[in-house]
């Protein structure tokens, strides 16, 4: 964000204005967008609908403004109280502007004592903030968490919706500078680069491969899945940039599954959410270091790899 | 229709009816705090505490939330009641002591020590005032915010709520700041709450801390002046 024009003369609620579309479409200063409008009409029945509302709200926003909270209280007809208790409650949702890097540090059991405290201090000198505090260029939000559901690979960073594995105190100014330059620096084009990846479970560490069946000549990654009451085994190609997948079950196109380890049964979910659908994504751990996410929705190609120290 | 015994003493109630309630109609006294009549029961002082079943297999649980069964056996004021009672209130006071509801319910208890570093906490998250804004003002002008040791009870965004009717009805119920508000008219407070405490509600800036939602506050604006 450009902290030197005048804030007032633009929308002033949202962090993102590549992406605010209502920006692309206006003429003149805008003073605030109505796009969560949409978002409330779509989730508006039922109860459960109110943090579905404010997690898209926050996602587009990077965070809830007062008028947004009212005007959901306006549209759903629930008490302004009720829904400021549910966004005060939830750590996952702020009040307040965030930075458009959200950096958040592990400090889960197993972070903590391979030095995740180290790495969150480290990254509040160089950022100059403490946890939970934004740098005045509104560049940086730094949050610490408590355990990620990737402890075989402590310390956990995560810079938004990238895992860092293995953090060490000297990497934490890459890190940094990395994320503040080049932002889709990971991601690959899916028809330039295919090559294999041994994956395993995220929770036990345990392999997923499935050395028996073979996709694409390459030995297949088997998890288990459920949708709509179904529950059976996936495979899908270990080569990356390939989608193929055979399944106990027909996938209808679109679908949202979700993904279990055979082994542990746990679910693999990370937080993180898929840059073209928004549905959570399935994060693995990547032989060697890294994770890779998928998106969990049938059809969708969305993914994410992070490698550590591979150039890629 | 139910049947339990409480005390001893047999009594048949009707369904759904609380442990609590029925010991009452007996005649058994049990301190509540976070208990009144007209407001849904909520469970948050602990105060109630009674025992049920037999021992060794009794267990406390609070006597405003839990519903009466057939054959529960019901003991008030076993020792086991009592010791949880007054360490219960051993942390009320520790937390907020400024409170004369508090320091009436430990004298009468016979609490006669307070081990514990003491907060002077404006508000001990009894929920009192929540319920009685929804329940029996239809405003729902204030609620809990938060959770964890961060939980606090106020207005959204801490502004003056639009749906608050300035009724007062939150500062009657509230156990912690009752009296405080009485500060104009000193005759008539019985413990002086308000002006005891430190900082003095009247110089504090931000009344929103004292529990005290109406803004400005009629009797703090007089003192002001
Ligand atoms: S004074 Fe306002 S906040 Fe308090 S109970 Fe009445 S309406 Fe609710
Ligand atoms: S403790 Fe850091 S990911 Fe679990
Ligand atoms: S009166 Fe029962 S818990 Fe407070």
């Amino acid at each position: 964000m450009n902290s030197n024009s005048s804030v007032t003369d633009l929308c002033s609620t949202c962090n993102y204005f590549a992406t605010c579309v209502y920006r692309q479409e206006r003429e003149g200063p805008i003073q605030f967008c109505e796009m969560f409008v949409e978002v409330v009409e779509k989730h508006k029945e039922g109860y459960g609908g109110l943090i579905a509302i404010l997690e898209e709200i926050q996602s587009k926003y990077g965070y809830l403004p007062q008028a947004a909270l009212r005007t959901v209280a306006e549209k759903t007809g629930r008490s302004l109280v009720d829904i400021y208790g549910v966004a005060t409650f939830y750590r996952l949702f702020s009040l307040e502007p965030r930075g458009k890097h959200l950096v958040s540090v592990c400090k889960g059991t197993a972070c903590h004592v391979r030095g995740g405290p180290t790495i969150a201090e480290e990254f509040e000198t160089q950022l100059g903030i403490g946890a939970g505090q934004t740098t005045s260029d509104r560049k940086f939000t730094l949050t610490t968490v408590n355990c990620l559901g990737a402890c075989a690979l402590g310390p956990v960073v995560v810079v938004d919706g990238h895992y860092y594995s293995n953090v060490k105190k000297s990497e934490v100014k890459g890190i940094i500078s990395r994320s503040d330059v080049e932002e889709e620096r990971y991601v690959i084009p899916a028809d330039e680069q295919t090559f294999p990846l041994e994956v395993s479970c995220p929770r036990c560490n345990h392999s997923l491969m499935d050395k028996e069946h073979l996709l694409d000549n390459a030995p297949a990654i088997r998890v288990t899945i459920s949708f709509d009451g179904h529950h059976g085994w996936l495979r899908l190609s270990s080569l990356y940039g390939s989608y193929n997948i055979e399944s106990e079950y027909k996938l209808p196109h679109d679908r949202i599954v979700n993904f279990f380890c055979p082994h542990c049964h746990a679910e693999l979910v990370g937080g993180s959410k898929c840059p073209e659908c928004s549905a959570a994504m399935v994060p693995m751990i990547v032989r060697g270091g890294g994770i890779i996410q998928i998106c969990s929705r049938r059809g969708c190609r969305g993914h994410m790899l992070d490698l550590n120290g591979v150039n890629v | 229709m139910v049947t339990l015994t409480i005390n001893g003493v047999e009594v048949t109630v009707e369904d759904g009816t609380t442990v609590l309630e029925a010991a009452r109609f007996l005649g058994f006294p049990i301190p509540t705090l976070c208990h009144m009549e007209g407001l849904s029961p909520y469970g948050a002082c602990r105060l109630c505490v009674v025992e049920i079943g037999q021992e060794p297999k009794s267990r406390l649980v609070t006597s405003c939330t839990y519903r009466a069964e057939e054959g529960l056996i019901v003991r008030t004021a076993s020792s086991q009641v009592m010791k949880a009672r007054m360490m219960i209130l051993e942390l009320l006071l520790a937390s907020c002591p400024q409170s004369k509801v508090i320091q009436d319910l430990a004298s009468k208890f016979q609490v006669r020590q307070q081990r514990f570093r003491q907060e002077h906490e404006d508000c001990i998250l009894c929920g009192l005032c929540v319920r009685m804004c929804e329940e029996q003002m239809m405003a729902k002008a204030i609620g809990f915010r938060g959770r964890g040791e961060k939980r606090s009870i106020g207005t959204p965004f801490d502004i003056r709520s639009e749906q608050c009717r300035l009724c007062g009805g939150c500062m009657y119920v509230c156990p912690a700041c009752q009296l405080r508000c009485t500060y104009a008219e000193p005759d008539k407070a019985i413990c002086g709450g308000c002006a005891n405490i430190h900082p003095p509600c009247y110089i504090k800036e931000q009344f929103d801390d004292m529990m005290c939602y109406m803004d400005p506050c009629v009797a703090c604006e007089i003192i002001k002046k």
